[in-house]
């Protein structure tokens, strides 16, 4: 398991990865494979399991009301893998906008949607997210009204936190497969709305 | 679920003042909290101190956890958005007094 | 951090090096172990400030997890200069 491949020197900090894992797995605390299943366990949640999530509580008026009572029961119901996690669901309206942040480190809801962006653990959106919201949401390309309300979150403990954004207009009937496909992860942090549906 | 616990004080919708405080060691009340007025949005339920955690201790008795709402307006002197924005924030019961 | 001033939020991201989710995993593992997320916090505010702007976000997590390791008594310092002087030559 090295990066040798790449014709480079281990830095400092890559080395103590692998002095670090060696040591543990001598000393018998972790395994190889275990190391390897978590890597494997990470890269396989990505954001397309919130998503679903999204398109199942668009569809389903009852089960939105559980979302937004226990993001961890309504996740599980759906039968998603979430260790630990303490969701808290918050949901857009025309009047209201969600965003969230995490001032103090990065918490974020992993264990539903994946290893956050780089972003979201910048120093500039932790500073500034908490402090002006609408003009980092404009940088993101995301103007919110002045009339709208913004909700900002700050995860500073132990829950974690989704946004519920808003169903697209012109989405009736849709299937939850295809309402999903509109819901990125950045919509689910709140610097996004879901996409419409391309017209034509 | 904890061994032990502490009473839970507080109310939804109850106001509430953080501390203005600034021990050494791990704390996860934010700098720019400390001393604001804000209300109750709820209860998230009681959970080891990250204080002490910090420091390898178990962290009991659990702290009743709040998500506490706030005027931006009330947080920052110089907060040019909407009049009713707000901010909410998880904050530990040892930190709130009754506003 | 939260309300101090700052620069443009870049909209960075990069996919992430395998080293880079193999430090994710070990904190994860270890932290079912009882090494919690809090002593790495805790490990990565006593950085010092330069430190703290010069190094990448793994890589104040992989010195606050073998922090919290040496911490706890799981690892000692001699073990890793040992160690990583060895994986140094093997090459």
């Amino acid at each position: 398991m090295s990066d040798r491949g790449k014709y480079q020197p281990l830095s400092y900090f890559q080395l103590m990865e692998v002095t670090l894992r060696e040591l543990l797995v001598e000393k018998g605390v972790l395994t190889e494979e275990q190391v390897a299943a978590e890597v494997q366990a990470m890269r396989d949640r990505t954001p397309e399991r919130g998503a679903r999530v999204v398109a199942h509580a668009w569809t389903h008026p009852e089960y939105k009301e559980r979302l937004l009572e226990n993001g961890t029961k309504a996740c599980e119901e759906l039968g998603l893998e979430i260790p630990a996690l303490k969701l808290v669901v918050v949901e857009n309206m025309p009047e209201v906008h969600n965003v969230i942040v995490c001032t103090l480190c990065s918490c974020y809801p992993r264990v539903l949607l994946g290893i956050p962006p780089d972003w979201y653990k910048s120093r500039s959106y932790r500073s500034r997210m908490v402090r002006e919201p609408r003009k980092v949401l404009a940088e993101f390309g995301l103007e919110i009204p002045e009339k709208t309300t913004i909700r900002v979150h700050d995860s500073t403990a132990d829950m974690r936190y989704m946004v519920l954004p808003m169903r697209p207009p012109g989405t009736e009937g849709w299937s939850e497969e295809r309402l999903a496909a509109l819901v990125s992860r950045n919509a689910m942090i709140g610097v996004a709305v879901a996409q419409r549906p391309a017209t034509g | 679920m904890w061994s032990s616990v502490v009473e839970v004080k507080y109310k939804v919708g109850e106001k509430v003042k953080v501390m203005k405080a600034y021990p050494l060691g791990h704390v996860r009340t934010p700098f720019y909290i400390r001393g604001h007025v804000g209300t109750i949005e709820r209860l998230c339920g009681s959970f080891p101190n990250p204080e002490e955690l910090a420091q390898m201790r178990d962290g009991l008795p659990a702290q009743p956890l709040y998500r506490v709402r706030f005027r931006q307006k009330d947080v920052w002197p110089d907060y040019r958005g909407g009049a009713a924005d707000v901010l909410e924030v998880e904050i530990f019961q040892h930190w709130l007094e009754k506003a | 951090m939260g309300g101090l001033p700052a620069g443009k939020v870049e909209p960075t991201e990069h996919d992430y090096a395998a080293w880079e989710r193999r430090v994710d995993a070990l904190s994860m593992l270890m932290g079912r172990k009882g090494v919690t997320v809090d002593e790495r916090r805790k490990n990565i505010e006593m950085l010092p400030p330069e430190a703290y702007d010069k190094m990448s976000y793994y890589e104040r997590w992989v010195v606050s997890l073998a922090q919290a390791l040496i911490q706890r008594g799981i690892i000692t310092t001699a073990e890793i200069a040992r160690k990583m002087s060895d994986v140094e030559q093997r090459g």
